[in-house]
């Protein structure tokens, strides 16, 4: 009864009376207060620790820092934030699933120390978020990416790697492209970076589509899982910020059968 | 009447005493290990504030005509204890310090040395040309004040392998690559002690930031035909035996490869991949965990390369 009476009155309200008792930040962010005014708006915005963020103790390199954000514990997911507070392009992916289970895999740079974390929107447009602190050395941002250092950026452009496996856990997913994913912090290099990757399987069902930002590392390779059948193709198109398109098509297979090796 | 000043002073010393509750300086123990050979063993753990990087294992050899160093530490302030317990074992100045490969665990205390008697392979020199000085960085970050003072000094002297002879001391210099693009492990005569470097890792898990696993598996074959009775690893406890310590690095080599490979097959990305199982052969390797995420950041992007095939329609 009372939803219905909010409902009635709109989400201004609801959005005032979260507002209201704002949920204090568990990781104390400087940036938390406008980083998720910026993310979130005025949606509710919840810390839950069945949003599983995983990183490895330490951050080795900081061009390329690994980040799972799993949250198949949870039901109606519908969008995907990967993000990292105190990186000058905060955000990394912004994944919108639909026959998917609400998972995302992906390398970003980090700048400096900060929270890495991942939110996930429900279908009420609330957002549950988990992460954590991770300490870096600086410059993940600002430093030429391999490819410009050593020159060879434009030779391997456009090349696509990937597999679709299906297993127990449902159909995963593994792209990973060449791409220098220039921040536009370097001097004389303008940001240039793929800026959307979507994933179409048979009779057009969408698997989910990103929205990628130059946080993302150099040569992104990403991770999701999708509910798509053995046999069936699946096809990759994106682009980046100069317009170029990318294009590659992926045939579902079996996943081995075993993983650990003794 | 106190001085208002002093009093200030006073309480902010006291006040800085818990936080600064090390003076940065090396407490070095040389541990005999042999007739005339000593090692200070390092802390079987990551570089960090409380060990002030002091991680690898650094041998001492004693000579007529001086101390023969393998491998001088982390900073400068290391290098100069290194030199004053190496002296104080020996009774003779220090007259020769080997790097045995480029990682600043192992070299960055160089500058507490006469650049003339800092040994290298000209493949180390030449490497260190380029890569020597950009560790500093993340050292002075990771390690603040021990660091203070430390500066990458390139090696004075050029060696190539075969056998020197120092003060009557014979050394069979052995140049190898694997663990990094030039390693060097060197053979005391006298005692059949096989100084490894990074080469050979025992009981604390193999690092590979500039590793190549095929050449390193290479040179672990090369180093077990030597006949040496005994081996000081790069990194934990001393091997009584010839060839404990460098099977077992081949094993985890062997491992972390293996596994990665799968992990890319099976479609796990690099977090699921460092946080796989580790079998239970490897409790006793300190600092597993932390070097399994390592390896996977150093290596998971190469096998990924490799056996991700192509979906793009410019594929070959």
């Amino acid at each position: 009864m009372i939803r219905i009476a909010i409902a009635a009155t709109g989400a201004v309200l609801m959005a005032g009376s979260a507002q209201a008792q704002p949920q204090r930040d568990p990781l104390e962010s400087p940036t938390w207060q406008g980083l998720a005014a910026s993310l979130f708006g005025t949606e509710r915005v919840h810390f839950d620790d069945r949003v599983k963020v995983e990183f490895p103790a330490i951050a080795e390199d900081q061009h390329s820092f690994p980040v799972t954000v799993d949250a198949r514990g949870i039901a109606g997911v519908k969008r995907i934030l990967l993000f990292a507070d105190l990186n000058p392009i905060p955000l990394a992916i912004d994944y919108s699933l639909e026959a998917a289970r609400p998972y995302l895999a992906a390398r970003i740079k980090l700048d400096q120390r900060t929270p890495v974390r991942g939110a996930v929107q429900l279908a009420d447009g609330s957002w549950l978020v988990n992460g954590g602190w991770i300490d870096a050395a600086g410059g993940g941002c600002s430093a030429p990416p391999a490819s410009r250092v050593k020159g060879d950026w434009a030779e391997h452009l456009g090349e696509m790697r990937g597999i679709a496996l299906n297993g127990a856990d449902g159909t995963r997913i593994r792209l990973a492209f060449r791409h220098p994913m220039d921040t536009g912090f370097v001097a004389n290099i303008p940001s240039y970076h793929i800026e959307h990757v979507g994933l179409v399987g048979a009779q057009g069902r969408h698997y989910g589509d990103m929205q990628i930002e130059a946080s993302v590392a150099e040569d992104p390779a990403i991770t999701t899982i999708a509910e798509a059948a053995t046999g069936e193709e699946i096809k990759v198109a994106g682009n980046d910020t100069n317009g170029i398109g990318y294009e590659g098509r992926l045939k579902v297979a079996e996943a081995p059968a075993a993983f650990a090796v003794r | 009447m106190l001085d208002r000043r002093a009093v200030l002073a006073g309480l902010a010393g006291m006040l800085a005493m818990p936080v600064q509750a090390r003076d940065f300086s090396y407490v070095l123990r040389p541990v005999p290990v042999g007739d005339g050979i000593w090692v200070i063993r390092g802390a079987d753990a990551a570089i960090a504030m409380a060990n002030g990087g002091a991680i690898a294992n650094i041998t001492i050899i004693a000579t007529a005509a001086g101390a023969v160093l393998v491998d001088c530490g982390p900073s400068l302030r290391y290098g100069q204890a290194l030199k004053a317990a190496a002296e104080g074992v020996t009774g003779r100045p220090v007259t020769r310090v080997y790097l045995t490969h480029l990682h600043p665990d192992h070299i960055y205390g160089a500058g507490a040395f006469d650049p003339a008697i800092v040994a290298a392979t000209p493949a180390l020199a030449a490497l260190l040309k380029t890569e020597g000085a950009g560790f500093s960085d993340g050292m002075y970050r990771l390690l603040g004040d021990w660091m203070r003072g430390t500066e990458f000094a390139p090696p004075g002297r050029i060696i190539e392998g075969g056998e020197e002879v120092t003060g009557g001391r014979r050394l069979r210099l052995v140049p190898l690559s694997g663990h990094s693009p030039a390693d060097l492990a060197i053979l005391d005569d006298r005692t059949g002690i096989l100084v490894a470097g990074d080469l050979v890792f025992h009981d604390r898990a193999p690092s590979t930031p500039h590793a190549r696993l095929g050449p390193w598996r290479q040179a672990l074959t090369a180093l077990k035909a030597l006949d040496h009775r005994s081996t000081i690893p790069g990194h934990g406890p001393v091997d009584p035996t010839p060839a404990t310590a460098i099977d077992q690095t081949r094993d985890w080599l062997d491992w972390l490869e293996a596994s990665l490979r799968a992990a890319v097959a099976d479609g796990r990305d690099m977090v699921e991949a460092g946080n796989m199982a580790i079998p239970p052969r490897f409790a006793r390797l300190a600092a597993a965990r932390y070097e399994l995420q390592r390896s996977v950041s150093h290596l998971y992007p190469g096998i990924e390369a490799e056996l991700l095939p192509r979906i793009d329609p410019r594929r070959p």
